[in-house]
């Protein structure tokens, strides 16, 4: 990405619960556009770290900026410019398909007419015309991945937060996942991506590997494997959390 | 506005696609009035009593066809011995045992007094105070009645009962305006903090609360929809007391709405309350059962008067559970007249 413009600014984020720092002086930045890989082993502060960029927790110290608006004073400016995605949570299982986009686009305070709009637009581009009045419970795990992701960019967010979007999702259906987010990016959205899957994190611009509450490495995957005399993202993974261990 | 209109559309949807919970939210008055109205009584009806008659005369007999025809008793069989007394209260069916002493008709002629003994099975105080209460005061009557014959005239002081709101002393009465907090506690408290955790526990109240909707909006907009449900079930029940139970409703139906309304903000606000602590909607469950129904039931003086309670103990329970005050207030609204 050529494009220098920033739209997540983060300078020594620090959150602390009681003793504990589950986030420690983190300091990155976001360009437009990008893919941005945030990779950590589980509790090394990834989600925290997502939380406070999404406005669910306030940091302890820190600064950050996310769309050009403070995290501190200005989270509901940010709510409204931002989606959000979680492995944990799809959609609404016991509402159809219909039901759950003009939901979501009502939430964010889409009109009538620009509902119905995307909900066409949405249902064309994913092939689900027919089974439009479907309960999500009924349509298998990928193609609920693909819509609920497609629900989380409904109101044309520059920048997107995924929580581990494909956990538990075959490599195929992965792959076409992929394929969604890379025409968002195209589309100047920016992507924030947490994932378990070093194979993932090889398709981001670039990545960041959290240990234990600090950023240990940030570059793209290239220039990692690199510096670290790798052949894959999950033998650099491997490296810095063993390094960090023996110290 | 309309995001929040969207949020209840939503809600609306959860509930009417559970269409076997909703199925079960607006029968439960329904099957709770006909158990409570028909099932629990606490009236006496038809217990079994047993007689051991010594002096087999025209008074014993009388004072026998006195209880038999009041309803209230059955006759089970005449006994001879009051060693056998104790083999029938093993068996359980029989809860009275009445003597009368020997030459009784005799004695009260000459000495102008006789006596009867009553025996009852007191395994269960309640049912036994019931009895002996009823036939005491049904041998009573009797002997006013005798006494209005006798040619000399008695110097008795004779008490008028009066049973004010309730004549019969009906426990219909008692019970199904009672049941209205009960069932209002059970959807509002219950169904709410199961809602709202349900949310929690699928991890879609994370995603809510990044979106743009404001935190309120989003309790009051999973709460909007059992707050009509509620206000709908004891509608029903008002319906159906009134109905078929023939109770009459003579207080003010304005203050009985206001009250009720009320009411269910405060149960919501218990089931909110819940829902912040529980992460499962098991645990909710639980919490909503064991913390608020059972107290409902036990310490509210829905079955049994808060008047019995040792007074610290009452200021406490008045206090944690608001709604208390709420079980005499449908039997207040509901027997008072302007």
């Amino acid at each position: 990405m050529d494009n220098n413009h920033k739209v997540i600014e983060v300078t020594d984020l620090t959150k602390k619960f009681g003793n504990f720092t589950a986030v420690s002086q983190i300091t990155f930045d976001v360009n437009e556009g990008e893919i941005f890989g945030f990779l950590g082993a589980n509790g090394a502060g990834k989600t925290t770290a997502m939380k406070m960029l999404t406005g669910l927790l306030s940091p302890t110290s820190g600064k950050a900026k996310v769309a050009g608006f403070d995290v501190y004073k200005q989270s509901e400016q940010i709510k409204k410019h931002i989606g959000y995605m979680s492995q944990k949570f799809s959609l609404y299982e016991d509402l159809t398909i219909v039901e759950n986009i003009s939901f979501y686009a009502g939430i964010y305070g889409l009109t009538d007419e620009q509902i119905s709009e995307k909900t066409n637009f949405l249902l064309k581009k994913l092939d689900l015309e027919k089974s439009r009045n479907e309960l999500i419970k009924s349509l298998p795990l990928g193609w609920k991945q693909k819509l609920a992701f497609s629900v989380a960019i409904i109101h044309d967010p520059g920048i997107v937060f995924l929580d581990e979007p494909t956990g538990g999702v075959d490599p195929i259906t992965r792959r076409q996942f992929w394929n969604l987010i890379y025409e968002a990016s195209e589309n100047k959205k920016t992507i924030f991506v947490t994932t378990h899957y070093m194979d993932e994190a090889e398709y981001c611009d670039r990545i960041s590997i959290m240990v234990d509450g600090k950023i240990e490495a940030l570059d793209s995957p290239v220039n990692l494997k690199e510096k670290y005399y790798c052949k894959s993202i999950n033998e650099v993974f491997i490296h810095l959390a063993r390094k960090n261990k023996n110290q | 506005m309309r995001t929040f209109a969207n949020f209840i559309l939503k809600e609306v949807y959860h509930i009417t696609r559970d269409w076997r919970s909703l199925i079960v939210l607006i029968c439960i008055p329904v099957i709770q009035l006909f158990l409570f109205g028909y099932a629990i009584r606490t009236e006496l009806n038809e217990a079994e009593i047993c007689i051991i008659d010594h002096s087999k005369d025209y008074i014993t007999q009388e004072i026998t066809n006195k209880l038999i025809s009041s309803g209230y008793f059955k006759l089970n069989a005449y006994i001879e011995n009051e060693k056998q007394i104790e083999h029938l209260f093993k068996n359980g069916s029989v809860k009275e045992v009445i003597i009368f002493e020997q030459h009784f008709a005799k004695k009260l002629e000459k000495e102008g007094k006789a006596s009867i003994m009553l025996v009852a099975d007191a395994s269960n105080p309640n049912i036994a105070t019931l009895v002996t209460s009823y036939t005491s005061s049904i041998i009573r009557t009797y002997q006013l009645e005798l006494n209005a014959k006798a040619i000399k005239a008695n110097t008795l002081i004779i008490p008028e009962v009066k049973m004010m709101y309730n004549p019969e002393l009906k426990s219909v009465y008692m019970f199904v305006p009672g049941l209205i907090a009960l069932i209002l506690m059970l959807v509002s408290a219950l169904m709410t903090s199961i809602a709202i955790t349900r949310e929690k526990e699928m991890g879609s109240m994370e995603v809510l609360l990044v979106s743009p909707l404001k935190p309120q909006m989003i309790i009051i907009g999973k709460v909007v929809p059992y707050v009509i449900i509620s206000f709908f079930n004891s509608l029903t029940v008002l319906a159906l007391s009134i109905l078929i139970f023939k109770i009459p409703f003579e207080g003010s139906f304005l203050l009985f709405t206001f009250e009720s309304v009320l009411f269910i903000i405060t149960a919501l606000a218990l089931g909110i309350l819940i829902s912040t602590i529980a992460n499962s909607q098991l645990a909710a469950m639980m919490m909503s059962l064991g913390g608020l129904l059972m107290p409902t039931v036990l310490l509210s003086g829905f079955i049994y008067p808060v008047e019995n309670m040792p007074l610290p103990l009452r200021n406490t329970f008045a206090t944690c559970y608001s709604y208390i005050g709420f079980f005499c207030f449908p039997r207040t609204v509901y027997n008072t007249t302007e």
